[in-house]
């Protein structure tokens, strides 16, 4: 069985790329015994739930301004 | 297309791409990001004829505006690689079990994260090094597949795995020492 630490490291690597089947029936096979990769799982989920939903900035009223006198110049070189 | 369709056809879609541009530029270089947007718009506006879909101009632009980003880096040559120890071996979630900052809580763990509002979160990626920020900000943040994020950024997946994996454990040791240091542990204050 693979260890603790490399359950974590997959962990995350199974939210950035698929895993192979073989990838994952290796991870499943420890966290069906291992209590604390389990929270780590679900502590990794919330963490990059906390990131994805993260609001973004707006736009500042003085910034879209500038921004839009640029456009406007580049139009007007068209 | 005549130059006069190309000139009012970039302006259309600038105009309805700035504020994600924005966005993303305040997550790639929150020190400046209206310089970055802008030096994007001249540039897209430069290579305009190089869009042949319009359906394609959001990664187009944001393509554009990391590119813009990477050269600001290597301009300012910022971002050296992290040391491996003590980083790589930091645990949030181990860390968080252990010092039990919310005796009463049934959900030690996400309680923590909680505590932090949008303010810091931004301010603790805001501190991140380029290197392992952008990685965080396109997969995590952005929700762009990993072999597209390793092909804008022109590093073997590898790489950019070993980037993610890194700036994670950044994140999670930073986001710790935030919340030591801005009395997030404190129960009850939020």
């Amino acid at each position: 069985m693979i260890s603790c630490e490399e359950a974590v490291r997959r962990l995350w690597q199974h939210l950035e790329l698929p895993a192979t089947d073989a990838e994952n029936a290796l991870l499943d096979a420890h966290l069906a015994l291992c209590r604390r990769c389990c929270g780590e799982a679900e502590f990794a989920v919330e963490l990059r739930g906390v990131l994805r939903d993260l609001p973004r900035e707006e736009l500042p009223p003085g910034a879209a301004q500038r921004f839009e006198e640029l456009i406007s110049r580049l139009e007007g070189r068209g | 297309m005549t130059a006069v369709r190309d000139a009012t056809a970039f302006g259309v879609l600038a105009r309805e791409r700035l504020p994600a541009l924005y966005a993303l530029a305040r997550r790639l270089l929150p020190e400046d990001p209206e310089d970055l947007v802008q030096e994007c718009l001249l540039r897209a506006f430069r290579r305009f004829g190089d869009l042949r879909d319009d359906v394609a101009a959001e990664r187009w632009f944001n393509a554009i505006l990391v590119n813009c980003a990477k050269d600001r880096y290597r301009a300012a040559a910022r971002s050296p690689e992290v040391p491996v120890d003590p980083v790589d071996e930091f645990s949030l979630f181990r860390t968080i079990a252990a010092a039990d900052p919310f005796p009463y809580s049934d959900s030690l763990h996400v309680d923590f994260l909680c505590r932090f509002g949008s303010e810091d979160l931004h301010a603790v990626l805001g501190e991140l090094p380029e290197l392992y920020r952008v990685p965080l900000v396109l997969v995590h943040m952005e929700g762009y597949p990993t072999r597209e994020v390793a092909s804008l950024l022109q590093v073997p997946v590898g790489t950019l795995l070993a980037r993610l994996h890194r700036g994670r454990k950044l994140l999670e040791r930073r986001l710790w020492d935030y919340a030591v240091d801005h009395d997030l542990l404190k129960d009850g204050d939020r």
